[in-house]
């Protein structure tokens, strides 16, 4: 079974600005891969690549061995953007119909929004939602479809304690279900619990990638891992 | 609660994702008060307005009736698709629907099919009021025929126009832009008729694709067969087209 994620040298100038510069990284089914980095890094336009709103300048980039935005493509995926992805007028009910009536086979939307408590303001148009209540709605519509790889950015940015804790369960089931996870986070305590392999990118390069245990033999901490490969020198 | 998460990702089949699509983006638009009073009220009121006092400008109900049904290919084209895919942009909409089974080229054909609709929508409505006010078009098919191609073809380029004016400014420069377009174009050759301007002005007004519409429309209302304002249209799609595609981002 091809890599579900497998991006090798990409690089992607924005006129003088390098937006990704050479980063190369895999992801596979069953296991969520952290991408951290500080802001700017190019985790976004990396994801932005995956699901073809961005085209590399150079480099190879295949979801499940397809290119990405292709038709195959498409329909592995589950995307969970950064911020809102929704029409402000719209009800979460009505958003998650349209998204499921995509699909041939989707999750029960009924059951989807239980289970992530949107049931309670199903009818409330979206751009009057809480923060946290647009990101259950977001992350909703990335499951929808019963993706084989999901894209997380920054999933839990803005959530409370509580709602942080159950997306954190919610992803773990996710994966244990066999769906490859990519997330993007700034907490490292997110990625320390969640994840199976971390990448830290700085200025488009993956600067250090393995498992959290190892990354903290080799750094100390996750965080220093961090700091360290994302200092200006690196 | 045991919802299943093991991957079984199917697309629907084409068909359905691009109606699902286009009856999504015109239920959002047809709910929208402000593009409902742009998309009917304000055609109403010019019909209305041209019969009870067009004679005084020199705009005879025969002319404005037709030319009323071009304000609504060029509102709907141009300006309420330009405001929403602008407002698209902004809140990733664009991003997360891209990455949808329905992709890039679904999301442009839903967006053209829910135009299409609405337009069509508003052209029945209009016609039929304009008919009870005593219009009276002729029911030669030629004319009608290529009245019709025109129609189309001009509503692609309005589309290709709202299509690179929204994917490449600011939503909020967009929303001013498309409004300052609909009020400029429905002069220039829309609802007056480009042989009402000056001869030094007629030939640049000709090669207006509203001019076009507007005129098409009026010579299909008078059983005329006019060729011109298609090809106008036509290169106006070709060059909006190529335009768009090269221009249009995804994201803000």
């Amino acid at each position: 079974m091809p890599l579900a994620l497998e991006a090798r040298d990409l690089r992607l100038s924005f006129g003088s600005k390098r937006a990704l510069d050479g980063l190369s990284l895999t992801a596979e089914a069953g296991r969520v891969t952290a991408l951290l980095g500080p802001n700017g890094a190019g985790k976004t336009t990396f994801i932005r690549c995956c699901t073809a709103l961005l085209a590399p300048d150079s480099g190879s980039l295949s979801i499940f061995g397809h290119e990405p935005g292709s038709e195959q493509a498409r329909v592995l995926v589950g995307l969970m953007p950064q911020a809102t992805g929704a029409w402000a007028s719209t009800t979460p009910a009505r958003l998650l119909r349209y998204l499921a009536s995509l699909y041939a086979d989707p999750q029960p939307v009924d059951d989807l929004m239980r289970l992530l408590g949107i049931d309670e303001y199903a009818s409330t148009p979206y751009r009057r939602l809480s923060g946290g209540q647009q990101q259950a709605v977001n992350l909703a519509g990335a499951l929808v479809g019963r993706p084989s790889l999901l894209f997380l950015d920054e999933p839990t940015a803005g959530l409370d304690p509580r709602a942080r804790k159950q997306t954190w369960q919610l992803i773990s089931r996710i994966r244990d279900a066999g769906v490859a996870v990519l997330l993007t986070t700034h907490n490292m305590a997110e990625a320390e619990e969640l994840s199976d392999d971390v990448s830290i990118i700085h200025r488009g390069r993956v600067r250090a990638a393995g498992a959290v245990a190892e990354l903290v033999d080799r750094f100390g901490t996750l965080e220093d891992a961090f700091l360290a490969c994302t200092e200006d020198a690196a | 609660m045991t919802l299943d998460f093991t991957p079984r990702p199917a697309a629907a089949s084409r068909r359905r994702q691009i109606w699902q699509h286009a009856k999504m983006e015109s239920g959002l638009i047809l709910r929208n008060g402000e593009q409902l009073i742009l998309a009917v009220v304000f055609p109403l009121a010019i019909l209305v307005g041209g019969k009870l006092w067009g004679d005084r400008f020199g705009l005879g109900f025969q002319a404005l009736a037709p030319s009323v049904l071009g304000v609504v290919l060029w509102s709907s084209g141009l300006t309420t698709l330009a405001i929403a895919t602008g407002f698209e942009r902004r809140y990733n909409v664009l991003e997360r629907i891209a990455a949808t089974p329905l992709g890039k080229e679904g999301i442009l054909l839903g967006k053209g099919l829910s135009i299409a609709m609405i337009t069509l929508g508003q052209v029945a409505v209009l016609a039929v009021v304009g008919l009870a006010m005593g219009w009276q078009p002729s029911t030669a098919p030629l004319p009608w025929l290529i009245t019709g191609v025109t129609c189309v073809v001009g509503l692609a380029a309005f589309i290709a126009l709202g299509l690179a004016i929204a994917g490449s400014l600011r939503p909020e420069t967009t929303l001013a832009l498309a409004n300052l377009l609909f009020l400029v174009g429905v002069p220039l050759g829309i609802v007056v008729p480009v042989a009402s301007y000056p001869a030094w002005a007629q030939p640049v007004v000709n090669a207006l694709p509203t001019a076009a519409v507007g005129e098409s429309l009026r010579a299909g209302g008078a059983g005329l067969v006019e060729w011109l304002p298609l090809l106008v249209v036509a290169c106006w799609a070709l060059a909006a087209t190529v335009l768009a595609r090269k221009v249009f981002q995804w994201t803000s």
